[in-house]
């Protein structure tokens, strides 16, 4: 199997091997991770074919392309011995072949002199072919890695360019050009990776129970998954203004969104619920040997809405209800006026829900990926909530200053796969309340930093921006001169 | 909403859950639109094995929609063959049959627009509005 080197973005590191891994196995390709740092934006990989590269590469998010690798060093020496020793036999492909051949320099700058003399170097590939700096038949690039304030670089490559990445979807479905969003939407780029590492496709069936204005089945549906949705507020999915419907002007709704994107056919619709009363069908989540369980989802993506200032509520009173006030309810329920009361909800009970209710609905290797906020404390940071029919497949990490928010994903086991042993530990648990004693503490530590966490969330968008533009500054341009 | 999301739907309180008359929601009142759509057949392929095909007709009959047959079609039936394609094997994309195509217009053309979806055991009535249907239950029911 031939290596390929994946020019990765130098930001949301922790994501970006789970979004790979996760795009091989969409892509059914077997992947093996050859060479990664956290801290470097080269990432070689090996891979059965080229167009099992070209198929990961067009949907991953966090890279910009895909090359395949013809060699690589520590300088320039090793660099060439090693071009000479792995891929002579690649070059007299390339021989008449209209190309170009550039340079990548990540946190170093070389002058146009210099690059020249780069390039030059590789006259031994012998390439005679005409030079485009347009539209090239083929294109080679050589890689430099500096470490911070080095003046040589520490790692390079030389790679013949395969495919581009899917990463011009961001800018594609940028919030600020998207027809209906709200503060909390997340944005499109964390959104699309999100999708990816939950293995959205062609085919699938995809819900978010907590919806807000649709950004995790917008990004799904991208990826050619079939959607729905919930929330407990209605306004957030019918949106604002007047009624689409009745043909009035400035209606602004989740529908309008996917209309935007040309996705409405991918839509079935979104329901107002929550998810501690959902309307959804809950099968057993063991079949018992009585065949098919009945569940029907590929992929649960959610950010569950964990903050303080829209609060955690569920349907229900907040004590139970005297006669007077139950026939109250009985009586007003269907007046077009009528608010369901409100209750809080325990932010580990919500957690719990949410496991059992994909434990319950999720095919087979069927993928929860949920967002969560986390102090960066120590005791915390390794609270994974567990469900014995789920089993953890990543954890991304996007820090802030005092808090993180980390992505979850699982993955749901087969029913073979099920330890028997823990479903039953996790019953008597859960009946005893164990669980929500011991994290007393754990909950009051947790809900200290909300506000904290809240303010960040705020913020994060706009420290985003700024990582791009820092990513820019610190990468001059790909160079580009003729050999 | 489309009307495959009634094949997911039931009851939202939690006692009717387990009684089988709480699947699936009968449509009451009900205010259809045609609302076309490319076929996905990658999606009914995957889809099909996990339909409840019983209920999915029951609801079918009773919003007056062509009849679905008794039996749930095997999934080859929704290919008719391949098309034009270049080699062998893989070829061309694969041709949705005339099943297939049925099937789509009544999972994921036909949609809800306003009236109620009622629960055959405790009769409680979920209204539609705009296409989205409101599952909160009032205070008591909780
Ligand atoms: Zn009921």
């Amino acid at each position: 199997m031939p290596d390929y080197l994946i020019r990765l973005v130098q930001m949301h590191e922790s994501f970006r091997k789970a979004e790979i891994q996760a795009l091989a196995e969409v892509a059914g390709v077997e992947i093996k991770v050859v060479e990664y740092h956290e801290d470097s934006p080269y990432c070689t990989v090996r891979l059965p074919s080229e167009s099992a590269a070209t198929a990961i590469m067009t949907r991953t998010i966090l890279a910009h392309g895909i090359h395949e690798l013809w060699g690589r060093g520590q300088n320039y020496e090793e660099l060439h011995h090693s071009v000479k020793n792995d891929s002579s036999s690649l070059w007299s492909r390339y021989h008449l072949t209209p190309f170009r051949f550039t340079l990548d320099s990540f946190r170093g700058a070389r002058t146009p002199a210099e690059q020249r003399t780069i390039i030059e170097s590789f006259s031994y590939l012998d390439f005679q072919g005409p030079i485009r700096m347009k539209d090239p038949e083929v294109s080679f690039r050589v890689f430099e890695h500096y470490d911070d304030k080095a003046t040589a670089p520490k790692r390079l490559y030389l790679g013949r360019f395969v495919a581009s990445s899917g990463r011009h979807a961001m800018t594609a479905y940028d919030l600020k050009k998207r027809h209906y969003i709200s503060t909390t939407s997340m944005d499109a780029e964390l959104a699309l990776v999100t999708a990816n590492i939950a293995l959205a496709a062609p085919g699938k069936l995809f819900y978010d129970p907590f919806m807000g204005t649709g950004g995790f089945p917008i990004a799904s549906a991208h990826f050619g998954a079939v959607v729905c949705g919930s929330d407990i507020d209605g306004r957030s999915i019918r949106g604002t203004g007047g009624s689409s419907r009745k043909g009035q002007v400035g209606k602004r709704d989740v529908a309008g969104n996917f209309k935007q994107y040309g996705t409405e056919g991918s839509y079935l619709g979104a329901f107002v619920s929550d998810l501690t009363n959902t309307p959804l069908r809950v099968p057993a989540p063991s079949s018992e040997g009585h065949g098919r369980r009945g569940a029907y989802l590929d992929g649960i993506i959610c950010d569950p809405p964990y903050g303080i200032r829209e609060g955690l509520k569920v349907l229900g009173s907040r004590e139970e209800l005297g006669d007077v006030e139950r026939a109250t309810h009985r009586d007003r329920h269907k007046e077009p006026s009528y608010i369901p009361p409100k209750r809080p909800y325990s932010f580990i009970a919500m957690l719990d829900d949410i496991l059992a209710f994909a434990a319950s609905a999720l095919v087979a290797n069927g993928r929860l990926s949920m967002w969560m906020p986390t102090a960066n404390d120590e005791d915390i940071e390794l609270f994974i909530p567990t469900n014995p029919y789920l089993e953890i497949v990543s954890v991304c990490v996007q820090p802030f200053n005092k808090w993180s928010r980390r992505l979850l994903t699982y993955r749901r086991l087969g029913d073979e796969e099920v330890d028997k042993e823990q479903v039953e530990i996790a019953r008597k648990e859960y009946e005893k309340g164990v669980k929500a004693d011991d994290l007393n503490i754990f909950r009051r530590k947790y809900f200290e930093g909300f506000k904290e966490y809240e303010r960040l969330r705020q913020e994060a968008l706009i420290s985003e921006e700024t990582a791009i533009r820092k990513e820019k500054v610190k990468r001059p341009g790909i160079s580009e001169i003729e050999k | 909403m489309k009307l495959l999301t009634l094949n997911f739907l039931t009851c939202a309180i939690k006692s009717c859950k387990t009684s089988p008359a709480s699947f699936p929601l009968h449509p009451r009142d009900a205010e259809l639109e045609i609302v076309e759509a490319d076929v996905n057949l990658a999606f009914l392929q995957n889809i099909l094995p996990r339909l409840m095909w019983a209920e999915l007709r029951t609801i079918a009959s009773e919003l007056g929609l062509p009849t679905l047959p008794e039996d749930i079609p095997e999934r080859e039936a929704l290919v008719e063959g391949r098309g034009e394609g270049e080699g062998e094997g893989e070829g061309g994309e694969q041709i949705p049959s005339q099943t297939a195509k049925d099937l789509h217009r009544v999972l994921l053309e036909t949609c809800i627009q306003e009236g109620k979806l009622v629960c055959g055991n405790c009769g409680h009535e979920y209204a539609v509005k705009e296409g989205v249907a409101n599952f909160l239950l009032p205070g008591h029911l909780v």
